[in-house]
């Protein structure tokens, strides 16, 4: 079409590639203004609240209970309360979403039952949390009677994150390429033996961020955690196990009254006094360091485990 | 029963491995085998030719069930046996599992697992429940020799499948397939993923690994089913057009259709 030989056609055609040019010059300005509205804010908000509060973080801090007296008034109780109840989610979310994740892929038949359980899961992942929490003070406060504990919280939180843990699930096992799996089914494995020997070691990566995604969700949660009934001021431990009342046992710790991070902050910052808003700021860059950590973990240990994997 | 054409033709002591008897097939409502009979002789490379979607994928994964894996396949009619036993490979009652456990595959594209080398072979022992360390490291070494990549890869078995170069990842395979001494080792198009000098080298295995056990195998390459098999199966739209000693069919096909395809006249 251009004659390169021609000085007027190479002229006009740079005119048009300049003027198709200025839109990518604008779309790239735009997606920048968009990212920075993200970044900025964020980075705003944690450096406003580093700033409050990091000079407020010290050792006593996190090895005192609440108090009224802003000055000595510490997170011991509400960290201690999280990182219990976050195992406890762990402990019950984990193995349950990879199960319904693994046999919705791999066992299930095709039909219109599993479409919509499919349906619904996607659909649980979006239902407000609080619902979560009206639904376990019936259930397991009052009904199972396991109370206000640990125990009832960490239950709740994990169902919340149920959802968000099997759709992880199932999309880390739909990256294995079917090459993979009619491989292993090729060599005369069982499904089983196809799910432990494959499935599993090779979507465990997915898995665990999905994992991650859901327990950053759930330690930030409060309202369903208010809704059970845990209690804004604590000043003891749960048992540690072995050191309850007889007959003493490992597990004692999880149907004791407790509190966690977010509702510790929220406490604080309801109070008139300046300094308590001083120590929610300590508190949340606690709270967001505990998170961040987290994601680093899962960062690391995604790493580590993709390593080996190529297909 | 109708004899498939060219079977009267026979060959001198050739015995029979496996037999496919008038088999129907569907994927959902698509006839995708129509009424498909071939005789598939013992240690005796079979190969499968035609145009692309002419069904001869569809016939191997047949042999080794893998369409059980899939909702919607159906099993029509007719049925596949293997010798010396008379089973009907196709047979409800017959396990899938016990089918994959006799006939084992090889596929297109080089499929190791993500594990090591030596896991890699020894997974198809695994699965047969061989526990003890050393008959496995025996029968891993026997395969990886017999699928000629011993001297390759002798010294470094803890290293990733995946390591490879395509044509080893590809042998690796025909160990993995070849580690449980299976009856028949089917082939799906092994060499379309592969450069030519690691495909002369897949060819030259295949033509040993008969001394050992029965081959079928589907190809694209019509110059690959002329130098590598003894028998050749041309089908055309889910139907078996001809089957015979594959000297005779490319030099003498007795369809005219047979003959249209293999001289290029179309396809």
């Amino acid at each position: 079409m251009v004659n390169a030989a021609d000085p007027n056609a190479i002229r006009a055609v740079r005119v048009i590639i300049a003027r198709a040019k200025r839109w990518d010059m604008f779309f790239a300005m735009l997606g920048i203004l968009s990212l920075m509205v993200g970044v900025l804010t964020f980075s705003v908000l944690f450096l406003d609240m580093a700033i409050q509060g990091v000079p407020r973080l010290d050792l006593e801090f996190f090895t005192s209970f609440p108090s009224r007296r802003a000055a000595n008034a510490g997170i011991l109780s509400a960290w201690v309360g999280t990182v219990l109840v976050m195992l406890v989610t762990a402990l019950a979310a984990v193995p349950l979403g990879v199960a319904a994740g693994v046999y919705l892929e791999e066992y299930a038949p095709k039909n219109w039952i599993t479409d919509i359980i499919e349906i619904n899961i996607s659909n649980l992942a979006g239902i407000p949390s609080i619902v979560y929490g009206l639904l376990a003070l019936g259930l397991f406060v009052y009904y199972f009677g396991f109370g206000q504990s640990i125990l009832s919280a960490g239950l709740t939180l994990a169902l919340l994150i149920l959802p968000v843990i099997i759709v992880a699930t199932r999309e880390a096992i739909r990256a294995i390429p079917q090459s993979i799996h009619e491989g292993s089914y090729a060599c005369g494995a069982t499904t089983w033996q196809t799910v432990r020997d494959h499935i599993l070691p090779y979507s465990s990566a997915g898995i665990l961020t999905g994992v991650i995604i859901g327990m950053a969700r759930a330690i930030g949660e409060t309202a369903p955690i208010i809704t059970i009934g845990a209690l804004t001021f604590i000043a003891f431990l749960p048992t540690a196990p072995f050191t309850g009342e007889p007959p003493a046992g490992l597990f004692d710790w999880i149907f004791a009254p407790f509190t966690v991070m977010p509702i510790q902050m929220f406490n604080w910052t309801s109070r008139p006094e300046a300094a308590f808003t001083v120590n929610a700021a300590a508190a949340g860059f606690v709270l967001v360091f505990m998170t961040l950590a987290m994601n680093g973990l899962a960062i690391y240990v995604r790493y580590r485990l993709r390593k080996n994997i190529k297909w | 029963m109708q004899i498939p054409v060219g079977l009267e033709a026979g060959v001198e002591g050739a015995v029979l491995k496996a037999d496919v008897r008038e088999l129907d097939f569907y994927y959902g409502a698509f006839h995708a085998l129509k009424r498909v009979s071939m005789p598939i002789h013992d240690h005796m490379v079979t190969s499968l030719i035609g145009p692309s979607g002419c069904g001869k994928s569809t016939l191997l994964r047949c042999f080794n069930r893998m369409h059980d894996l899939y909702p919607g396949n159906r099993y029509a009619g007719g049925g596949i046996v293997l010798y010396p036993d008379n089973t009907n490979l196709l047979a409800p009652e017959v396990d899938p599992i016990e089918v994959r456990m006799r006939i084992s595959m090889v596929f297109q594209k080089p499929n190791p697992f993500p594990k090591s080398i030596y896991e890699n072979v020894a997974y198809s022992l695994r699965v047969r429940g061989m526990r003890n360390k050393n008959e496995l490291d025996d029968r891993v070494e026997s395969a990886l020799k017999g699928a000629a990549l011993w001297n390759e890869v002798s010294n470094r078995l803890k290293e990733l499948g995946a390591n490879l170069s395509g044509g080893q990842q590809q042998r690796l395979c025909i160990a993995r397939a070849l580690a449980s001494d299976p009856e028949i080792i089917l082939f799906d198009e092994p060499t379309s993923a592969l450069d030519p000098i690691a495909t002369a080298s897949i060819e030259e295995l295949i033509i040993e690994l008969k001394e050992k056990v029965t081959i079928l195998i589907v190809t694209h390459n019509m110059q690959q089913a002329a130098r590598i098999s003894d028998f050749t199966a041309y089908m055309y739209l889910g139907e078996m057009v001809e089957f015979g000693v594959t000297d005779q069919l490319f030099i003498k096909p007795q369809k005219k259709a047979t003959e249209d395809y293999i001289t290029g006249r179309f396809g």
